[in-house]
This record gives structure tokens, sequence and C-alpha cells, in this order.
């Protein structure tokens, strides 16, 4: 059985029909639904926030092969190299201001370390 | 090889050139919003003793706005299929739903923003206010701008209809709006579900 056909179907080749615009559309449609279950009716609990962000990813990627049709370029794949440079750049910049900003949260105060650790555990029981 | 098909393969390189200068001008786009992510994610906490997104947010209301641009990133996408079979009447189609349904998430969007400034938590409340203010303002400026070229779009296709140069406008076009619709999947999940959830 060539299996080809059905990865030109569902995520590759170079034709566009509406039956993959309505694969990507549910497919987005259920990911957006099951996050918004995840915290409306707090499906989970430590797990939640990686579990959306994941889900985000998840349908990024989905709208990227069905919207976006990023899996059918061929030969150099510039739209695909820009892509994952500007997601590394993007990393980069979002856990380092967040890295650096809590560090510097905590090194701005004016308290000896255990005061600092006491403090620290009061913010992160108010959700810090 | 006669006129006709050089013609032809000098259009589509040059379709295939616009969508990857496009694109990239998409990239640098999304390092904006990596900045206004990023000044959200720090200030997020920074609610000087006034309300948090928990508070504030009207999930629903958000998950409907949600999927209408959902469905017009959708509609788009049935009008892009409309160009590569040459049928105007499912482009205009496509372009009418997904011009009616960015201008229902955009009202929806001024309606939240009027609502929470006459509640008195404009984004000079807090600095994590000012900062989503920022963040899904910049987002909604682009869907305006989208709007505004959209309007002019199908002004285009009216009076000139179908040929390569409009054929290159709506690919780009298209390019942009399901754009949006990726950036607004993560407005949506770590401003609002992130937001509410802790």
């Amino acid at each position: 059985m060539d299996l080809r056909i059905y990865y030109r179907l569902f995520v590759g080749g170079t034709f566009m029909t509406i039956a993959r615009y309505t694969i990507g559309f549910i497919l987005s449609l259920g990911l957006t639904l099951l996050a918004y279950a995840v915290v409306v009716y707090k499906l989970l609990d430590t797990w939640a926030v990686a579990a959306l962000i994941a889900l985000a990813i998840v349908q990024m990627i989905v709208q990227l092969i069905y919207f976006l049709h990023i899996s059918d370029e061929t030969g150099p794949r510039y739209k695909l190299q820009s892509f994952i440079y500007m997601a590394s750049l993007l990393v980069f910049l979002v856990v380092g201001s967040l890295w650096i900003m809590g560090h510097l949260n905590y090194n701005m105060m004016n308290m000896s370390p255990e005061q600092k650790d006491g403090y620290m555990m009061g913010e992160k029981d108010r959700g810090f | 090889m006669g006129a006709k098909s050089m013609s032809a393969a000098a259009d589509s390189a040059k379709l295939h050139r616009t969508s990857i200068g496009f694109w990239l001008y998409l990239m640098t786009d999304c390092m904006l919003f990596a900045s206004l992510f990023a000044t959200f994610a720090v200030l997020r906490t920074a609610t000087a003793d006034g309300p948090s997104g928990a508070d504030i947010f009207q999930l629903p209301l958000m998950l409907v706005s949600t999927v209408i641009l959902l469905v017009s990133s959708f509609a788009c996408g049935i009008a892009l299929i409309g160009l590569k079979n040459r049928n105007m009447v499912q482009i205009a189609w496509g372009l009418t739903a997904t011009f009616v349904l960015g201008v229902a998430f955009l009202s929806i969007e001024i309606y939240e923003f009027a609502h929470l400034i006459n509640e008195g938590y404009g984004p000079d409340r807090s600095a994590f206010l000012s900062a989503f203010f920022t963040l899904v303002g910049t987002h909604g400026l682009h869907i305006l701008v989208g709007l505004i070229w959209l309007a002019v779009l199908g002004w285009v296709f009216y009076k000139r209809g179908i040929n390569a140069k409009s054929g290159r406008q709506l690919t780009i076009f298209g390019m942009f709006w399901h754009f949006l619709d990726l950036v607004w999947i993560f407005v949506f999940t770590i401003v609002y579900l992130l937001g509410v959830l802790s």
C-alpha cells in the first residue's frame, strides 16, 4: 500500500481543496474548544499551563500546514527556514525576558535572603 | 515554448517571489508580537492592586470571537480556492464572508475595550493593563488594516476581475489573514486562558 497518497491528502502535495481546508478548520476548532475546556472545567491541575501552551503550538502547526501551506514548499524551503529562525529568536526573547526580570525582582528586594525566600513563597501562593 | 506559456511561467515565478517576500515581512511582524508577548508575560502580575485577568476577562465572549476569526480565516481559504479555480463567484462570497466576520471580531474587541475603560480598567490603571491593551490592540490594529486592504481588494476584483496581478494581491492578503488568526491563537491562550487560570 502506498502511504504517499495519504501524505499528499492530509499534509503535503500541491493541490489545495476545500477538503484540506475543512480538515484544518475542524482540527483548529477542536483544539480551541479543548483548551477552553481545560480552563473552564479545570480538567488539569499542575500540568494545565504546559498543556495549554502545547495545545497552542499544535494548533499553530496545524494552521501552518493546512492554511499557510508551509509543507507545500519545494526546492529551497525559504519559508520554513525563516520561520524556524524567527521561532528560535522568539523563544530567546520571551523566555530570556521572563528569566531576567524574575531574577531582577528577586535581587532588587532590600531584604535578607531568608526574608526574600519567605516573601517569594508568599508571592507564589498569590499566583506569581 | 509559445509567448503565452512564457508569460505564464514569468507570472508563476513572480508569484513565488512575491509570496516569499511577503512571508519575510510576516516573520518580522512576528518579532513585533514577540516583544509585546514578552512585555505582557513579564508584567502580567503587575496589577498595582487593580484587577487581574481572572477578574475582568469575559472568557465565553472571547471564545466566540476566537471562533469567528477562525471561520473568517476558513472563508478566506474558500476565496483562495476560488482564485485557483478562476471562480469569481466563489472569490466574491469568500471575501464577503471574510470581511463580515472580520468586522464582527473587531466589534467584539472594541466592545471589550470600551467596557473595560468604562469600568475604570483602562490602560492607565496598571502595568498589566497597559501591556494587555498594547498587545491586544496591536493585533486589533492589524485586523483593521486587513479589513481596509480587503475592501480595496474587493474593489480591484470588481473592476479588473481575475488576472495575474489581482491574483498575487489576493494570495498575499490570504497569507496576512491566516497569519493574524495564527497570532490570535497565542493571544487567546496566553492572555485570556492563562490569565483566567491563575
